[in-house]
């Protein structure tokens, strides 16, 4: 049960429309700046269509390496959005109001992001491109279904299209509350985008329907997406990676980091649109609380990760095990991703006090991206590095400088992506606050009477 | 239909390399430079692998060369999305470099790391371009390529002896690098054929219990055998022990 302050209809409206019409000098430098290392991120990509991929670090045996890195971290970000909207939505949490937006836009574009890394990675995108998005079915030659790689598109892609679906159905209140309060071709779009939206009783019933069902469908989806992507490692043969625990690894560790990801939203959406009335302390709160429990798995899987591969004493998991956790660079890796996941952030979100602090838990959720970005790295880099007993072939792996602007360039991506979209669409979703504050109720608790939700946990 | 193997004695290599010219020659394999080797992208589809034995001053040299396995049960193959790595009914992993799209997943998942990928395209110096082997596609930057025991020999032999209306005769064709190999270390031929140089040797060999296969154990079926090295000084003691 929140304490929240009462708000009239037209207040909310206007306040969270406010993004759309004027522009902060903080998001004139969120453009520019973004747009700088966005466009050298293009230039990066572009360099590595021209010359190939001859001037990434990768070499043999170590064929993957960032970009496959940056492809699962964007990934798992990309857990933010169902575990905020539709599992908080299915279990009636309140305090998910104002973060289900953002948090799915995120989704979306961290997808959208992450599939761009597997088709830029690969020797002949353009091929790839051309002849495998649509799948040329014409030449009789269908894709081999027994490899993750054609499992892994396919999970992603329905993904992608359950999440759009989904952000879409809860738009459509909005886009018809913008269309009756714009003009030129904002009014255009939006009216487009209303798709007729009246908000009578019979349109709001469906899509609160819609809303559920989707809610509903996508959770298994959430369950699969990073399973799948962790077979792209588990099912092949290389030793660590070849793992069942991997599965439920990796969806732990995503909601982790992107849950985590959500908070860093939540804090630069309250600097960056003043929204103090609506992301307040007590969602800091309440998310710190989640991710306590969230990270707290996450740490278990991590060991049990570490505890499978030593409890067969197969002499070639050992072995790479050994490496990565006792030899340098891996050893201080490995603090790393324990110190910066773990056991910094936790014990700071133990504290109420912290976690009401919303610098705080921006710079702790900040932190357990970094870790778990290393923790990808550590996951997938060494297993390569050292691949079997051809130590005449065992190499180190060296990003070049093409490879580390498309990591920091796909961050920009997202960020320039995330406020593209709060210039055009309501960043926090406008009628589910309202319909919050219908919930709300006058409790008289003791001897005050306080405005809150009696149904909330 | 044969089944086509390979023995190498690693008591008969001297590590000379000349598998690794031959091949590079045979198969349009581009120019390794210096400056690829510091790169580590060396393309070589066979290598020749370099370990040391013992302490200085008892120091040995130890050769072992490394084709394509032809793996019965590859690994390499389940893993492309787009069937560019296949199995043919004659035992050989093939690459179909037009459908390769570089996913490199098949090296990923090989364990001899004997699947090289065109980092750049491939170049040659004027002088050679006209002795590139006119049955052997040149690769293109951005494909997997490997060994694939000269299939273009098998090919051509096997449509000389259709014409001819026979049979493929026991060890019609071999490959560049046992055809090079100065001390016919390397083997090939029909492993099915009990007449073939390679089930005759592989039949010797089994009674002296020098047959081996590397990673044997993962159960992949490599068809690539190697034949231990004969340690004199080790046989000698323990015939004393005796």
């Amino acid at each position: 049960m929140q304490e929240r302050h009462r708000l009239g209809e037209e207040e909310i409206t206007r306040e969270l429309l406010r993004p759309l019409v004027t522009t902060t000098p903080m998001m004139w430098v969120g453009f520019i700046g973004l747009g700088a290392v966005l466009a050298i991120f293009v230039f990066a990509v572009s360099w590595m269509f021209y010359w190939g991929l001859g001037v990434t670090g990768l070499q043999r045996p170590n064929m993957w390496g960032f970009m496959i890195v940056n492809f699962v971290f964007w990934i798992g970000i990309s857990h933010a959005g169902v575990m905020i909207s539709a599992i908080l939505r299915l279990t009636q949490a309140e305090w998910r109001r104002p973060v289900t937006r953002a948090a799915e836009v995120m989704t979306i574009f961290s997808l959208m992001t992450a599939m761009l890394h597997p088709v830029i990675h690969t020797g002949r995108p353009w091929r790839t491109l051309y002849w495998v998005f649509p799948y040329d079915f014409w030449r009789n030659l269908w894709p081999d279904v027994r490899g993750p790689l054609v499992w892994d598109p396919s999970a992603i892609l329905t993904y992608l299209t359950g999440s759009t679906l989904f952000l879409y159905t809860t738009m459509i209140p909005d886009m018809a509350l913008a269309r009756d309060r714009t003009t030129g071709w904002r009014k255009v779009l939006y009216t487009i985008l209303a798709l007729g939206w009246r908000g009578n009783e019979r349109q709001w019933k469906m899509q609160t329907i819609a809303g559920f069902l989707l809610s509903g469908l996508i959770l298994p989806v959430f369950v699969s997406v990073h399973s799948i992507v962790s077979w792209d490692f588990a099912v092949s043969l290389v030793p660590t990676w070849h793992a069942t625990v991997f599965a439920p690894y990796f969806v732990i560790g995503a909601i982790h980091s992107g849950v985590s990801a959500v908070v860093t939203l939540m804090a630069l959406m309250r600097w960056l649109f003043r929204f103090d009335h609506y992301i307040r302390l007590e969602h800091f709160d309440a998310i710190g609380r989640l991710l306590i429990a969230v990270g707290t798995g996450w740490l278990w899987f991590f060991l049990l990760d570490i505890f499978f591969a030593i409890y067969p004493q197969e002499a070639r998991e050992l072995e790479i095990m050994q490496f990565r956790l006792f030899q340098w660079p891996f050893n201080v890796l490995t603090a790393l991703i324990f110190i910066f996941g773990y056991f910094i952030p936790v014990p700071i979100w133990i504290f109420q006090r912290f976690r009401r602090n919303v610098k705080i838990m921006f710079w702790t959720s900040i932190l357990v991206n970094v870790g778990m970005w290393a923790e990808r790295y550590w996951l997938i880099k060494p297993g390569l590095m050292r691949k079997y007993e051809w130590t005449f072939d065992w190499n180190w792996y060296r990003p070049s400088i093409v490879e580390i602007s498309i990591v920091l360039g796909s961050f920009a991506l997202v960020g320039f992506l995330l406020l593209v979209f709060s210039k055009i669409f309501p960043p926090i979703s406008v009628w589910e606050e309202k319909e919050g504050q219908h919930f709300a109720q006058q409790l008289q608790v003791g001897k005050r009477v306080v405005n809150a939700i009696v149904r909330e946990f | 239909m044969p089944r086509w193997g390979m023995v190498i004695d690693l008591d008969r290599c001297i590590g000379c390399g000349a598998c690794v010219v031959a091949c590079q020659a045979e198969n349009n394999v581009p120019i390794n430079t210096e400056d690829v080797y510091h790169q580590r992208r060396a393309i070589a589809w066979i290598r020749l692998e370099r370990y040391w034995e013992g302490e200085f001053p008892n120091v040995k040299a130890r050769y072992i060369p490394v084709p394509c396995m032809q793996c019965t049960n590859a690994p390499c193959e389940p893993v492309c999305p787009v069937y560019a790595t296949y199995h043919t009914t004659e035992g050989i992993n093939m690459q179909v470099y037009n459908r390769c799209i570089g996913t490199r997943y098949c090296s990923i998942n090989c364990h001899w790391h004997v699947r090289f990928f065109n980092f750049w395209e491939p170049k040659w110096p004027d002088s050679l371009k006209n002795q590139l082997n006119p049955d052997v596609t040149v690769r293109s930057r951005g494909v997997m390529e490997k060994c694939n025991f000269c299939v273009h020999r098998i090919v051509k032999a096997e449509q000389k002896a259709k014409v001819e209306g026979r049979a493929l005769r026991t060890d019609e064709v071999t490959t560049a690098c046992a055809q090079a190999c100065p001390t016919n270390a390397i083997v090939f031929g029909d492993l099915d054929d009990p007449n073939s140089a390679v089930s005759q040797l592989l039949a010797q060999a089994e009674r002296e219990h020098r047959v081996y296969r590397l990673l044997e154990d993962l159960g992949t079926e490599p068809n690539v055998y190697y034949l231990k090295k004969v340690d004199v000084e080790a046989t000698a003691t323990a015939a004393e022990a005796h």
